[in-house]
């Protein structure tokens, strides 16, 4: 095959995987954080590729204009769910936890079928089937906007979570929970908020992924695992760790998917998965914790 | 991890012992002469309520009692089905006979997962997650391949005898019935046995705390290691089972991530670490499934998804009112034991 097809694939796997990045980013910092595993993560991601749907579909409202909209919405849902039901299993054992999430996942998959129905619902932009040519390189509009919004939406969280007074607030939480309360910090409040945060990240990834596959009410698992394997891969608890991991996963994928068949292409994601959890547990960029 | 709530592993009293006990004969011989009593539908649902409390018992070998949280099990379940299945189809080997194949394998499937992350101290949501990669790499490598007809899924011939063909597994679902009734009841009896040992014991320290195992001697890596290949290997029955009971194995189903949540909800449910709470999470998982089934049909609900969404709303309220499990709260409020067993 000539390198031009190589080229392509990378750069689309690499645009996709910006968007995975995105979307792993706010498992990460959920878990970084509050310490509990979104069981539900592909799920809400769901929610806001619904929500960019029906936008799209009744009032003509495109994706990326929505993209901050969504994201407020999904920042409240994720807000209210943190502390409204996700607060008191903060202490408790992780199967409890997955249990409660699960039952989470399972109410957003069957309400989403209950309104949507089973069909797959797509977004056909104005743009969808426009490129853009750089010398031999063709790049997907859809993708490359996709995937520039998905750098600015992660460049403003560093930014957040480094630069702003809550954003310390947060990492001091996460660094050490007694410590943030001793020096009179609302940890629960703060938890709320990076559920809030965590929940945002995933519902804007999920606007720009309308533009590159179809959803579904079922999509949900097969996110929710992939956000695991990039987050894993990349380092959990890890921000830089949870985009190099996407782009590292949608790499893959995109090679998978020309070199072998599309439909084996999460087996060698999980290929992946389990060379990093044998050789470098902690993650690619991860730090080595007890 | 730390269970806190079943922190103390103290020895029922006497009398609880005892009324446990008559509890247990009650609720067998109840289920043993259930298809004379019971029509045909009730039978079904009786069979998947005991598939559901075998599989949580093998599960709950590794979690509730070993601490090591596996969300892959339908790798387990899912090799013993295509071992036994293939067995039968290509050469005419009795299932029993394939299950005798498909167990060292599904241990070594065990051994090898348990071994890549104990040797390598992963551990935690880490190690709960490298069970899914492993069940998931199952599903999409059975997809793709030929011998066990990859994705367009394998089907067992099925003959219509007149009578029960115990050996070959081919036959009514009474037959199948008392099959999985007397699989549960070895694998209760069997857990009780480990549970009251040696290695029981071991388990439920490295539960506990593992670091004041190590401190008190215990090989941890090997207990862990046979925590995992003995739930495994249990786990495999019930793949043997599913397969020579529906017929038909797709990956797409048998390796999904879905049956491993299938079975470990039940004993999430029920209360981990328990020996009853598998059999009560079975029994009240499906039979609250069954009676949102039988509700909307009653109120005319023809809306997909509708059931679901109240099953999770349950499930929701369970974990939220009752977070050790519905067994230990039960069995403190009918005095039958502390509701750590």
């Amino acid at each position: 095959m000539p390198f031009d097809v190589y080229l392509n694939v990378a750069v689309a796997g690499i645009l996709t995987g910006l968007v995975y990045g995105l979307m792993a980013l706010g498992l990460s910092v959920i878990f970084g954080v509050v310490r509990v595993v979104n069981f539900a993560h592909g799920e809400m991601m769901s929610i806001a590729m619904y929500l960019a749907v029906v936008l799209f579909s009744g009032f003509h409202l495109d994706p990326l204009i929505m993209l901050v909209p969504i994201a407020a919405v999904m920042f409240v849902f994720g807000y209210a769910l943190q502390a409204g039901v996700i607060n008191p299993f903060i202490t408790r054992p992780e199967h409890s936890q997955f249990l409660l999430l699960v039952a989470l996942a399972i109410i957003i998959v069957n309400v989403l079928l209950i309104i949507f129905g089973p069909d797959a619902r797509t977004i056909q932009t104005s743009y969808a089937y426009d490129s853009f040519q750089i010398g031999r390189l063709i790049v997907d509009a859809s993708k490359l906007y996709a995937g520039g919004a998905a750098i600015l939406f992660a460049v403003l969280l560093f930014a957040f979570f480094r630069y702003t007074l809550v954003g310390k607030a947060v990492r001091a939480c996460a660094d050490n929970y007694t410590g943030a309360l001793v020096v009179g910090l609302n940890v629960n409040r703060l938890y709320a908020l990076t559920f809030g945060i965590g929940a945002a990240c995933v519902g804007a990834a999920g606007v720009m992924m309308t533009l590159i596959v179809d959803v579904t009410p079922i999509i949900g698992p097969t996110y929710t695992l992939l956000a695991f394997v990039i987050v894993i891969t990349g380092g959990l608890g890890s921000m830089l760790g949870a985009l190099v991991g996407g782009i590292l996963i949608g790499l893959t994928e995109a090679f998978a998917g020309l070199l072998f068949t599309p439909s084996a292409k999460s087996m060698f994601a999980f290929g992946i998965l389990v060379l990093v959890l044998l050789f470098r547990p902690q993650g690619i960029l991860g730090k080595r914790t007890a | 991890m730390t269970l806190p709530s079943m922190a103390s592993a103290r020895l029922p009293a006497e009398g609880a012992s005892r009324r446990n006990l008559a509890l247990l004969a009650a609720l067998f011989g109840a289920l043993v002469i259930a298809p004379w009593v019971v029509n045909d539908y009730l039978i079904t649902v009786l069979i998947l309520i005991l598939y559901l409390a075998y599989t949580g018992q093998a599960w709950n070998i590794m979690m509730g009692f070993a601490g090591q949280l596996s969300l892959g099990h339908a790798l387990y379940a899912g090799l013993g089905a295509y071992i036994a299945a293939v067995l039968f189809k290509q050469f005419g080997i009795a299932p029993w006979l394939g299950f005798l194949a498909a167990l060292p394998v599904a241990a070594a499937a065990g051994a090898i997962i348990g071994f890549l992350a104990f040797r390598f101290g992963v551990a935690g949501v880490y190690f709960a997650i490298l069970t899914i990669a492993f069940a998931e790499f199952a599903r999409i490598g059975f997809d793709h391949l030929s011998v066990v007809n990859a994705s367009a899924g394998l089907f067992l011939p099925v003959t219509q005898h007149g009578y029960n063909d115990l050996w070959n597994l081919r036959g009514g679902p009474t037959m199948f019935y008392y099959v999985i009734l007397a699989a549960t009841m070895l694998a209760f009896i069997l857990c009780r046995g480990l549970l009251n040992s040696r290695i029981g014991y071991f388990w439920l320290a490295i539960r506990e705390d593992e670091q004041a195992a190590r401190a008190a001697g215990i090989d941890t890596f090997r207990y862990k290691m046979y925590a995992v290949m003995i739930s495994a290997a249990v786990t495999s029955f019930a793949g043997v089972f599913y397969a020579f009971y529906y017929n038909n194995l797709f990956p797409e189903q048998v390796f999904s991530i879905s049956r491993s949540i299938e079975m470990i909800l039940g004993p999430i449910i029920g209360g981990v670490g328990t020996l009853f709470g598998p059999i009560l999470g079975a029994f009240v998982l499906t039979g609250l499934a069954e009676t949102l089934n039988s509700a909307m049909v009653a109120f005319g609900v023809d809306l997909p998804g509708a059931k679901q969404v109240l099953y999770g709303i349950c499930l929701l309220l369970v974990v939220m009112a009752l977070p050790s499990g519905i067994w230990p709260w039960l069995s403190r409020r009918l005095g039958l034991t502390d509701g750590s067993r």
